[in-house]
């Protein structure tokens, strides 16, 4: 086993470059290292000036998003010994506009996240004196995968619709959007089924299914989204054949 | 470092990689969606070719005959076998995808999705039985 791996790292120096260029390091291999790690002893130890994201060093925060050898990867999940021997290249997440090196520009999707109220909506609130909203093992099930997704969107780098058409609103907003369709506590289904239904909603979804294959969290966004193409197509069948009062 | 940055019009150092028009070949998975994609025309074949025979089957046995004559011509086979191989893929890639769509649950849980995708291939053989039964009994 040889105890250094090449990474070779894209660079994008804006004041000094019009387009990406890839830079080499020596990092140590060492078994517990991830990609992360190797990034962290080039910016501790070769080059102050490398730029990326980073925070928890555990798949929690979803900040450290890039490509690893062509794949979406968590790079604090992507351990340096599994590319052996080498080289490990990282790039930024695909489809998104570069600022610096390894930072990319995630304005679009936090501006797309809100408009789906991924958050739970109640016609009326009860009173906090009667208590909680309750609910059963089975219906905390109904929701609990897609609750899981930690906003990374490594799905939104996997998906080809999206890196052809940026208005399409994407993976981990349709999952979070059904996340909180199919919690017992949400009465939010109704006005999120504009924006759902919308042609950049999930009518823009061709089912690649690489988003679901990217998630490092099990989400299945592709599932979320076919499921939801279901309800919607149900709902309109509805809208059609039932007078308002009764759908 | 090949001369001044370009600038875009709002943001003018963010760099912005198009997907090239080949974007599909440069990934299997990639590859394999966009060939799905491209079977719904040969579905689409299959359907004018059943009409065809249908329509000569109507008009009498003389076109009947000819339309037979027609279908095989070499090139008309060739185009059958590559019909029946997209098709093929198409209801594979389908019904694989079927348990994604399909979330029944059941006192409880989850239907595993084998028993979903299973059930649509059941139901494939048991059509084409029946049909094969009633094409080839004499």
């Amino acid at each position: 086993m040889t105890d250094t791996i090449t990474m070779q790292v894209s660079r994008y120096r804006p004041e000094q470059e019009t387009r990406p260029t890839v830079q080499e390091y020596e990092v140590p291999l060492r078994p517990d290292w991830a990609v992360l790690d190797g990034l962290n002893h080039i910016k501790d130890h070769q080059d102050g000036t490398l730029s990326y994201r980073w925070s928890c060093r555990m798949g929690i925060c979803g900040s450290c998003g890039m490509t690893v050898n062509g794949e979406p990867k968590l790079t604090c999940a992507a351990f340096l010994t599994d590319y052996e021997p080498g080289p490990v290249r990282v790039e930024p997440l695909s489809n998104f506009p570069v600022i610096r090196d390894l930072v990319v520009e995630i304005g679009d999707f936090l501006r797309k996240l809100p408009k789906v109220l991924p958050w739970i909506v109640r016609d009326t609130e009860k009173p906090t004196s009667e208590g909680e909203y309750l609910q059963t093992p089975e219906e905390q099930d109904a929701y609990k995968q897609y609750s899981m997704c930690i906003n990374c969107m490594l799905c939104y780098s996997a998906c080809p619709v999206y890196g052809l058409d940026p208005h399409f609103i994407g993976p981990a907003v349709i999952a979070l959007a059904q996340r909180y369709n199919l919690d017992s506590r949400d009465q939010g289904a109704a006005d999120r089924l504009d924006l759902l239904t919308h042609p950049d909603g999930v009518w823009g979804c061709t089912f690649v299914g690489e988003c679901t294959r990217a998630c490092p969290k099990g989400v299945d966004p592709a599932g979320a989204i076919q499921r939801y193409k279901l309800t919607a197509a149900m709902q309109s069948i509805k809208a059609f054949l039932l007078p308002r009062g009764s759908r | 470092m090949s001369g001044p940055p370009v600038y875009t019009e709002f943001h003018p150092r963010w760099y912005r990689k198009r997907m090239g028009t080949l974007w599909w070949v440069h990934r299997p998975s990639y590859l394999l969606f966009a060939l799905r994609e491209l079977s719904c025309v040969f579905v689409a074949w299959f359907v004018i070719f059943l009409l065809l025979l249908i329509h000569a089957v109507g008009t009498g046995k003389r076109d009947y005959e000819r339309f037979l004559d027609w279908a095989a011509n070499p090139w008309v086979i060739a185009v059958n076998i590559i019909t029946l191989l997209f098709v093929v893929l198409h209801a594979v890639t389908w019904f694989n995808l079927a348990p994604k769509a399909i979330v029944v649950r059941t006192r409880g849980s989850r239907v595993p999705s084998s028993f979903v995708a299973g059930t649509n291939y059941l139901a494939w053989a048991v059509v084409s039985v029946v049909l094969a039964w009633l094409v080839l009994r004499t």
